[in-house]
């Protein structure tokens, strides 16, 4: 665990979960799950399906409400925030949906500057967003499918325009959820790379909900286990890989 | 029991979503005045509600027109009334059938496209992905189409009531060989301005109704894609319902204001 404490020294906390408790109806979902996501960190969280993963990373971004526990964005309760306050914050957060939500009755380029547009208080009133969203595009490599439809593009390809659209209000946290599954191997290994590249040229901190060991391994920087709605265990992917605790190996398996 | 128990809890049902939908039309109307506007997107979805609609609203309307004076013809004659047709059409036309067929066939076309679109948005997440970009999907998605269902529902109906007018001319020049000047000098001759006003206001409140069940439904679908054709079909009967209802309204108020 050496590795986590010359991570807690030297980096800035910017998302801080404490003490969370949410359920529908008599399912508790997660009782008291606590988290802390480092400066420049790529955290993966790994459970089993239906465990609240995703519902966990919802709760940061205000899609879903809590029962009761803490969120602390980079030094902002969102608790206290107005719906204005809350979509600045929005801008500075992207989200990875797990199916893509790219919007079908838009054209790529219209995905892009959907949100562009609309965030006059960041960017100022902008009269061409082409340079943006063709670097935005660059980025995960499919300038070419500027003008096509979401209907025209594979999934692989929809994943990775709907990370351009995540990039391109310039975000300082991402939220990664599940961001290879349905994916083959090989296209999940090129999204993988990708999400490695984009860390290192935007400087991201990123949480990444993933079912896919291989993605885990590549990719995180630290591990959170969430089992029975807490966070039972945290480490790098090698202590978690070694360690002998049953609930932890059966992942590992 | 248990019958007078499943009364109860429907009727709970009923009040609950009733409530649910008042306070969606509370924040649209909260909405719809504040800045910014989506101006193109109004455009778009008054294309996609008026003019995509124009041909089957026409078609009906004219078919209607046709129909109603082939039907009504030999119930006149007997009476030795044929020259009543043009006003007794045109009444009934611009009145109450133009108007209430026009809605009707808006909702069954406008309203289940509005409750499957947005309640596929929904469930494909695309709706939460607007949310998490920080922009404002209820602005975005259900300002623009409430308040192009508003407006573009009286030009329907204007449309529709043209044709239908047009179906009972060809029908009158056919067998009499009437003029068009003639036609329509007696359809206008037995219209009031009594008669305009009361049913064309009344076809916004149709087309709003439309908008803001369709948005309701879609807006709010769950239950993966069931519930979408759930979003959709409810969305028809349930604009439907509110249709006839505001109808009543409607003549009820014209007949009190006559009086």
């Amino acid at each position: 665990m050496s590795s986590n404490k010359e991570l807690t020294q030297e980096k800035k906390i910017v998302v801080s979960i404490q003490d969370l408790f949410i359920s529908f109806g008599d399912n508790h979902v997660l009782n008291g799950f606590s988290l802390e996501l480092f400066e420049g960190e790529n955290l993966v969280v790994m459970g089993k399906s239906g465990c609240g993963k995703s519902i966990m990373i919802k709760c940061l971004i205000g899609l879903q409400s809590v029962d009761s526990g803490s969120i602390n964005i980079m030094g902002t309760e969102i608790a206290n925030l107005e719906k204005e306050q809350l979509d600045d914050l929005r801008t500075e957060i992207g989200f990875l949906f797990q199916g893509s939500a790219l919007y079908d009755s838009m054209s790529v380029r219209e995905n892009l500057d959907f949100p562009l547009r609309r965030h006059t208080n960041k960017f100022g009133v902008l009269n061409n967003t082409d340079a943006m969203i063709i670097e935005a595009l660059r980025s995960v490599g499919l300038e070419s499918a500027i003008d096509l439809m979401p209907s025209e593009l594979s999934g692989g390809m929809k994943r990775r325009i709907a990370l351009a659209r995540t990039l391109i209000l310039k975000p300082k946290i991402i939220l990664y959820d599940e961001p290879t599954t349905g994916l083959d191997p090989i296209t999940s290994k090129e999204i993988v790379l990708l999400m490695k590249s984009i860390q290192e040229t935007y400087k991201t901190s990123s949480i990444i909900i993933t079912h896919d060991m291989d993605c885990a391994r590549a990719i995180s920087n630290r591990m959170i286990l969430l089992i029975d709605g807490i966070a039972y265990v945290t480490g790098t992917f090698e202590e978690l890989s070694k360690s002998i605790d049953p609930k932890v190996k059966a992942f590992f398996k | 029991m248990t019958i007078a128990k499943n009364n109860s809890s429907r009727l709970l049902s009923f009040f609950d979503e009733f409530g649910k939908l008042s306070i969606f039309a509370v924040r649209f109307f909260k909405e719809v005045f504040k800045p910014p506007y989506e101006f193109s997107e109004l455009l778009r979805q008054c294309y996609n509600i008026g003019i995509k609609s124009l041909l089957l609203v026409g078609v009906t309307g004219f078919i209607i027109g046709l129909v109603f004076t082939l039907q009504s013809r030999p119930t006149l004659q007997e009476f030795g009334a044929v020259s009543w047709m043009p006003s007794m059409v045109g009444i009934s036309i611009i009145r109450e059938i133009g108007p209430l067929v026009t809605a009707l066939i808006c909702a069954g076309r406008v309203g289940s496209g509005i409750g499957a679109e947005l309640g596929s948005m929904r469930v494909t997440e695309q709706i939460d992905a607007m949310d998490v970009s920080g922009t404002n999907p209820f602005k975005y998605l259900v300002v623009t189409r409430v308040v192009a269902a508003t407006l573009m529902l009286p030009i329907l109906t204007i449309v529709g009531d043209a044709l239908a007018l047009y179906g009972s001319y060809l029908v009158e020049f056919n067998k009499d060989d009437v003029s068009l000047q003639l036609y329509f000098g007696e359809v206008f001759s037995a219209l009031e301005f009594g008669d305009l006003i009361p049913s064309t206001i009344k076809t916004f409140f149709f087309g709003f109704a439309i908008g803001i069940v369709g948005c309701f439904k879609g807006y709010n679908c769950d239950k993966g894609t069931v519930g979408v054709g759930l979003a959709a079909n409810e969305a028809v009967v349930y604009t439907s319902m509110l249709i006839f209802i505001l109808d009543f309204i409607a003549v009820l108020l014209t007949d009190i204001f006559y009086e």
